[in-house]
């Protein structure tokens, strides 16, 4: 009885661990440099070589060394360098329109398919009949007289 | 339907010209204090924002030292100019500091680790403020490392310079100053 409550103890602690360790997957300097920005050159992180940009490979290399978490690593860089460090624009001041101007854009654009969607559905049966030849006054005459035995 | 879409498009045009031209005023330097200095105005501060203290706790300004001189240089531990300056910085802090002055660094986009580093490495003894993502210096029309700013005992802007400064830069403009009253 001891053993199987120490067995199901140890698949317990074995099952918890494997979850957590999938959670939260290990932080690389790969995954997070590019959402990260070079203070000084105003670019992604994996695509700066200046100065700044290594001392913040630099700083990053440290906290995934101690074991941080991606999202620790990008507090971090937050209490150290400020929102700005993070490749996303704030939401406020002149960095709104970076989220606004896509938003109007995209419904802007939505609208104008919607127009003229609205414009080709309305357009295309006026332009099937617009081409089709008047029927002559005895085909008129013989096709009426043809629907007329029809429906009897 | 052309005359429809006139109004609407054209509305869509000047607000994005409008966009393009609040960006581009907005991102270009501000040369307002070497203007004044260079004509031997003193103007005041561009700002009086406070900044964390590197190494400690709390914040500090350039409030804080009010009456005094002050020599405020921007620097950072992976700018190799700065690195280059920062004994004679240190130098002009303890003349300074005897004649009612001081030093007040601000170390600029960089980790607090690597300030200090740099920090016991040259064995600086002037307070140290951080601006951690360059938006304090960028008030004061910075455009390059290291720069140093000059503030006269009324806390006015009295010098700017945005190269290394040279010891006989340093003479020439520290004296003089730290001679005014208070």
């Amino acid at each position: 009885m001891m053993r199987l409550a120490l067995a199901a103890g140890l698949a317990l602690t074995l099952l918890f661990t494997a979850t957590a360790t999938a959670a939260a997957p290990r932080a690389s300097l790969t995954d997070i440099e590019d959402e990260v920005m070079c203070l000084e050159c105003g670019t992604a992180l994996n695509v700066s070589n200046s100065a700044v940009a290594d001392q913040e490979r630099e700083f990053i290399a440290q906290l995934i060394a101690q074991g941080k978490s991606k999202q620790q690593v990008k507090d971090a860089l937050v209490a150290e360098y400020g929102p700005r460090v993070l490749a996303e624009p704030s939401d406020d001041g002149f960095d709104l329109t970076a989220w606004l101007v896509p938003l109007l854009a995209g419904g802007a654009a939505l609208a104008l398919v919607a127009f003229t969607a609205r414009r080709w559905r309305r357009a295309r049966p006026a332009a099937a009949h617009a081409g089709e030849p008047a029927l002559a006054a005895d085909d008129e005459r013989r096709l009426d007289a043809e629907l007329a035995a029809f429906d009897r | 339907m052309r005359a429809r879409a006139y109004w609407p498009v054209s509305l869509l045009a000047a607000l994005l010209v409008g966009l393009l031209a609040y960006g581009l005023t907005t991102t270009g330097n501000d040369t307002t204090l070497d203007a004044a200095t260079a004509s031997g105005e003193r103007v005041p501060p561009p700002t009086q924002r406070t900044l964390p203290v590197l190494g400690g706790e709390g914040s500090g300004s350039l409030a804080d030292y009010k009456g005094k001189v002050v020599l405020v240089n921007v620097w950072a531990s992976w700018c190799e100019p700065c690195r280059d300056e920062l004994p004679l910085i240190e130098k002009a802090h303890r003349m300074m500091s005897a004649r009612g002055g001081t030093v007040l660094g601000i170390d600029v986009k960089e980790n607090s680790g690597a300030a200090l580093e740099a920090v016991d490495e040259f064995g600086l003894s002037f307070p140290n403020l951080r601006d951690r993502d360059g938006s304090f210096v960028r008030e004061w029309g910075q455009y390059g490392y290291p720069e140093n700013y000059v503030i006269d005992r009324q806390g006015n802007v009295a010098a700017v310079r945005r190269l290394p400064v040279t010891q006989r830069w340093l003479d020439e403009t520290l004296p003089p100053l730290l001679d005014e009253p208070s």
